[in-house]
């Protein structure tokens, strides 16, 4: 069960976290700020294309032969977004944790700075270990 | 069944609820960082900044913990201040004593208290420009503030030491006594 890639997004849609595991091709930078962006794009075109007006919060999973995308948004507007294997069936959960470690260990850094790039140590190495437990 | 007393010198020193919430205090540490950052000019003054807002600490939490723990005697001999501080302090501030207490082997009047978990770094994570920085400097200075109302002047400062197959490093808390506190002791 494999988990391909990670990301998050602020509320404005610009990508602040992204990394992919195991055997993962790598991309350039830029295609992952793409990405993300595009991604923040659907759903909220998503979250507008349902008939009864306000009823819907845009795209929780989308389901392929090659893979899943599962994602998450909290209350404050930000996405949390998992590429895995289409077989996994704890992504949800998986992505609760990665919102806990991220409100434990980016938000409570003084030197983070909100709506930016996360470069904290501490939430790189948790993330690992939460990844490395589950699978 | 007595009835409990309505004068409140009346009754008992209380010994207070003395845990709180990490998370709660992580915010108002990370806040009290961030002040001292937005009125600091280099990075250096940062470690000075937290060590004195905890040197203010030192000396009121001195006499309570005189008062609570030692039957209102204060320690006079250095080893006794030392473990005073490895022990009661630490246990008071973090809920456990220090991981170790040690002298330096290459001066007389330095120590070290080392702690692998440092709970006011517990969600820190440094840039890379601030590598050196410890945020136990705040730690450092209730230290500072105790010793020095206690009658021990000494500089006390946090350090980051690797540690061999952890990733992350330990915090050694390096404390120099003055040159008059070892003279006395001899």
């Amino acid at each position: 069960m494999t988990i391909n890639s990670i990301y998050i997004l602020n509320k404005a849609g610009t990508l602040i976290y992204q990394n992919d595991f195991g055997n993962t091709e790598k991309l350039s930078h830029n295609s992952y700020i793409r990405l993300g962006s595009t991604f923040h794009s659907l759903h909220a075109i998503a979250s507008n294309l349902s008939p009864v007006s306000g009823s819907s919060s845009g795209i929780e999973v989308i389901e392929t032969e090659a893979f899943k995308l599962q994602c998450f948004q909290t209350h404050t507007g930000i996405k949390f977004y998992v590429i895995a294997d289409p077989n996994h069936q704890q992504l949800e959960e998986l992505l609760h944790g990665v919102y806990e470690l991220y409100t434990d260990y980016v938000l409570k850094n003084p030197f983070y700075e909100i709506e930016m790039q996360i470069r904290c140590d501490l939430f790189d190495y948790k993330l690992l270990r939460l990844l490395g437990v589950r699978e | 069944m007595s009835k409990a007393p309505a004068n409140i010198v009346d009754r008992p020193l209380s010994k207070g609820k003395n845990e709180i919430n990490i998370s709660s205090f992580a915010f108002l540490f990370s806040e009290m960082i961030q002040y001292c950052q937005d009125r600091i000019k280099a990075g250096h003054e940062l470690e000075k900044k937290l060590s004195d807002m905890g040197y203010s600490i030192g000396p009121r939490l001195l006499e309570l913990l005189c008062v609570r723990e030692k039957n209102s005697k204060r320690e006079t001999k250095l080893l006794g201040i030392l473990s005073f501080i490895h022990t009661t302090v630490w246990k008071s501030l973090f809920g456990k004593p220090a991981d170790s207490l040690e002298k330096s082997t290459e001066a007389d009047d330095e120590y070290m208290i080392s702690d692998n978990n440092m709970v006011v770094n517990k969600f820190i994570s440094l840039p890379k420009h601030l590598s050196s920085l410890n945020c136990a400097a705040f730690v450092a200075g209730i230290i500072e503030g105790i010793l020095c109302s206690a009658e021990f002047p000494a500089r006390v400062t946090a350090h980051n030491v690797a540690v061999e197959g952890k990733r992350f490093p330990k915090t050694v808390i390096l404390i120099k006594f003055n040159p008059e506190v070892i003279e006395r002791n001899a």
